[in-house]
């Protein structure tokens, strides 16, 4: 068994403003990443699966997949774009890093099946920096 | 306890089967089938699992372990094109995934102990692309 990690970097931007609270309490609760105006981040995205080496390939997975799958669901709608503005789940619901997490993955985990089918390597989890003073992981 | 300790070394390297045409190997292995082959500068990173030994502090000496990977990896493969001077990769791809299967077979012998065990092994191909491997089946 091996694992193999990947990582990816996009940019984009937020704000932190949760629907039930005042503005008042907005601020309290989020200081500076409740600003109005929004702001941004670059985010730094490992997608981490496991599975067996073919033995002739060598090969746990083929990693050009992954790169369109990540491209596909993560990098194209999310890099230099406005998470709030544009990304429909944010519409709805925060985009903390802990968030943009559990959307990064049920998007990967929807996906999944078709870009590796059969006995093909599993998610086995994400990890998000959001700066590079935190980060956030999800372990499958 | 974990205890971890990274090496790097530079070499290069082709991923390609015989029995494949041009075309195939690139559909397979991308840019990495470039029968003239290319290089990395790989690092890579041995987790030992044991307890301190009450008397040292340690769970094991990191001079015993820089040389470990020293001699059986970094001399033999540092500035090597891996598939024409390091067996098995003559025979066997080298890709990130044997290669932490090779690493773990070279050095394993000698890291057991009664105390300590090899935890895990690391190779970074790049800064962006690592496989780790504990053992056991591939």
């Amino acid at each position: 068994m091996i694992r193999l990690t990947r990582r990816y970097r996009f940019s984009a931007s937020h704000r932190l403003d949760a629907a039930g609270l005042s503005e008042a309490e907005n601020r309290a609760l989020y200081g500076k990443c409740n600003n109005p105006h929004g702001h941004g981040h670059d985010y730094a995205l490992d997608v981490s699966l496991r599975g067996h080496v073919d033995a002739e390939s060598g090969r746990v997975a083929d990693v050009a997949a992954l790169d369109a799958l990540v491209r596909e669901q993560v990098l194209e709608p999310f890099d230099h774009h406005d998470l709030n503005a544009e990304v429909p789940a944010f519409a709805v619901c925060v985009p903390t890093t802990e968030n943009l997490a559990l959307e990064i993955r049920s998007r990967l985990a929807s996906r999944w099946a078709k870009t590796f089918p059969g006995d093909g390597p599993v998610l086995d989890g994400i990890r998000l920096q959001e700066t590079k003073r935190n980060r956030f992981e999800l372990l499958d | 306890m974990l205890l971890t300790r990274r090496a790097e070394f530079s070499a290069s390297h082709v991923c390609r089967l015989a029995r494949l045409s041009d075309e195939e190997n690139r559909a397979l292995y991308g840019a990495a089938s470039n029968p003239h082959g290319h290089g990395h500068n790989y690092a890579i990173e041995v987790t030992i699992e044991g307890d301190p030994e009450p008397e040292t502090g340690m769970v094991f000496d990191l001079k015993r372990l820089k040389d470990v990977l020293q001699r059986e990896v970094v001399e033999p493969m540092d500035h090597r094109f891996l598939n024409r001077e390091v067996p098995p990769f003559d025979t066997l791809v080298p890709t990130a995934e044997n290669l932490a299967i090779e690493v773990w077979r070279r050095i394993e012998p000698h890291l057991a102990g009664p105390r300590v065990r090899l935890h895990g092994v690391r190779v970074y191909e790049t800064e962006d692309l690592y496989v780790d491997y504990f053992g056991g089946q591939r």
